[in-house]
């Protein structure tokens, strides 16, 4: 089947198997490997990507079911600058091996996009979805609570 | 993991949601949000030759009021449930637990009446609509029928859905100020509950289990000690009355049992039964 969708503010076509999954559409076909595979059983969140600005795990979405939809990958997440969660993580060192880098700060810009200045609790909450097998929780949550005070953090492109 | 192929159809009517199902014959599945689908299908525990689409239908995604109830879409995602503000006001249980399904990125795909027609014992949702005696739409071939929520579940994730039928709404009372009380024990924080509560005190009592049967279940036990004036304490300890928990690799069922107990008292105190 053919898909198109906008990848990073590109407009990609491709004919997939609907089978495929879109983690394997982003890396495979499109060459985006930033998305990582951890568990591929919908739980590790090192997979994520915005769709619409929303977080969504990669792993367990079709490519067909995104078709015309807008996703950010941690590729297309920094404009000019970093990000301000990406700025925020290399300046508190929230990151070990970085495996799970890619989705916790994508997991973290949909949290800010909904809730621009979260509490503790609610980053910790926010980030449920996301494990850190180095088990570097402090210093990501206290990335993410950083991003937050250099905000205006802004809402990830979506066209529509 | 790679799911087996399939033939994937596209529905942009209910309509022609309901016409693909009858076409695609006895291995054709919906597909909703496909948070519980496709990790089986990952898995290789599901290969429907045929999957339609309703992902699409924006239009089976909403939350009415209906007077005396509140309807709400099959296609409505978990995260839209939790930020309503007319379902956080009407039915504050519903909200809540919507907010306590998996993890952000789940609730973003996940579609409540997904949550529903899977008939999952380990899901939510179900025991919200069992404990508040929902009522469910569904839509077939030959028109819309409605179906008590305490007549839907009949099996492993087994339901009163016929083949070519879609569940299209699911009508809410009011709590009206009722109280309420849901309870989830889990381990990890995005985990599915290894036993839930989900109690409401309504005039009379409705009190609903997660994980402790092969199907959503009423704690009917506790529901008839409460109608003859037991306290939370005597009503607790017949929480799992008639019903044989499962074992897995979380828990025992004796376990589970034990924790029925603690979870629905610790439920109906705090709904002031
Ligand atoms: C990591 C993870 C954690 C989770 N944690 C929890 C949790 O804590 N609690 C919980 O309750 N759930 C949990 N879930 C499940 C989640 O809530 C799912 O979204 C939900 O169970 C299914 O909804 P869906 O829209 O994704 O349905 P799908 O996966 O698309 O469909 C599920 C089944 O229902 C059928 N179906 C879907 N929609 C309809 C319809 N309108 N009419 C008729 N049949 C239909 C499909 O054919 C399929 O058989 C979790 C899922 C994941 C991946
Ligand atoms: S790889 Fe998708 S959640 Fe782990
Ligand atoms: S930094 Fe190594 S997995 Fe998180």
């Amino acid at each position: 089947m053919r898909v198109s969708l906008t990848v990073n503010g590109k407009l990609r076509e491709s004919e997939v198997e609907p089978r495929l999954l879109l983690v394997h559409f982003l890396r495979d076909v499109l060459g985006l490997t930033g998305t990582n595979i951890g568990c591929d059983t919908s739980s590790c969140g090192a997979c994520t990507v915005l769709i619409g600005g929303d977080s969504v795990k990669s792993c367990t979405m079709l490519a067909v079911q995104a078709d015309g939809t807008e996703i950010t990958t941690i590729e297309g997440l920094a404009g000019e600058a970093l990000h301000p969660v990406q700025e925020a993580f290399r300046q508190n060192h929230g990151l070990q091996c970085g495996y799970c880098t890619p989705g916790m700060v994508m997991a973290a810009a949909s949290l800010l996009a909904e809730q621009p200045h979260p509490s503790e609790e609610e980053v910790r909450a926010g980030l449920e979805g996301n494990l850190c097998r180095c088990t570097g929780y402090h210093n990501i949550v206290k990335s993410v609570l950083a991003a937050a005070d250099m905000a205006p953090v802004p809402a990830p492109a979506v066209a529509s | 993991m790679i799911p087996s192929s399939f033939e994937y159809r596209r529905a942009s009517s209910l309509a022609e949601a309901i016409t693909m199902l009858g076409e695609g014959g006895d291995d054709a599945k919906l597909l909703a949000g496909g948070h519980s689908l496709l990790p089986l299908m990952k898995l290789r525990l599901a290969s429907p030759t045929v999957l339609v689409d309703i992902g699409r239908l924006r239009e089976l995604s909403y939350v009415r009021d209906g007077g005396d109830h509140l309807a709400v879409g099959a296609l409505t995602r978990h995260a839209d449930v939790h930020n309503s503000d007319v379902v956080g006001r009407e039915v504050p249980l519903l909200a809540h637990v919507a907010g306590q399904i998996g993890d952000p990125q789940v609730r973003h795909r996940g579609t409540i009446g997904g949550s529903i027609a899977h008939g999952d014992p380990a899901s939510d949702l179900p025991a919200v609509c069992l404990a508040l005696r929902a009522t469910l739409l569904l839509a077939g071939p030959s028109g819309e029928r409605q179906v008590p929520a305490i007549e839907f579940f009949t099996g492993f994730l087994e339901t009163a859905l016929a083949r070519d039928e879609v569940l299209t709404e699911i009508r809410f009372p009011k709590l009206g100020g009722a109280r309420w009380s849901f309870q989830k024990f889990n381990v990890r924080a995005q985990d599915w509950a290894i036993v839930g509560v989900a109690a409401v005190r309504n005039g009379s009592a409705g009190v609903a289990l997660v994980n402790m049967a092969d199907r959503p279940v009423l704690a009917t036990g506790v529901e008839a000690a409460l109608a003859a004036g037991a306290s939370p304490e005597e009503a607790a300890a017949h929480a799992s009355d008639g019903l044989e928990p499962p074992s897995d690799v979380r828990a025992s069922g004796e376990y589970r049992r034990h924790l029925a107990t603690v979870l629905v008292r610790r439920a109906l105190e705090e709904a002031g039964a």
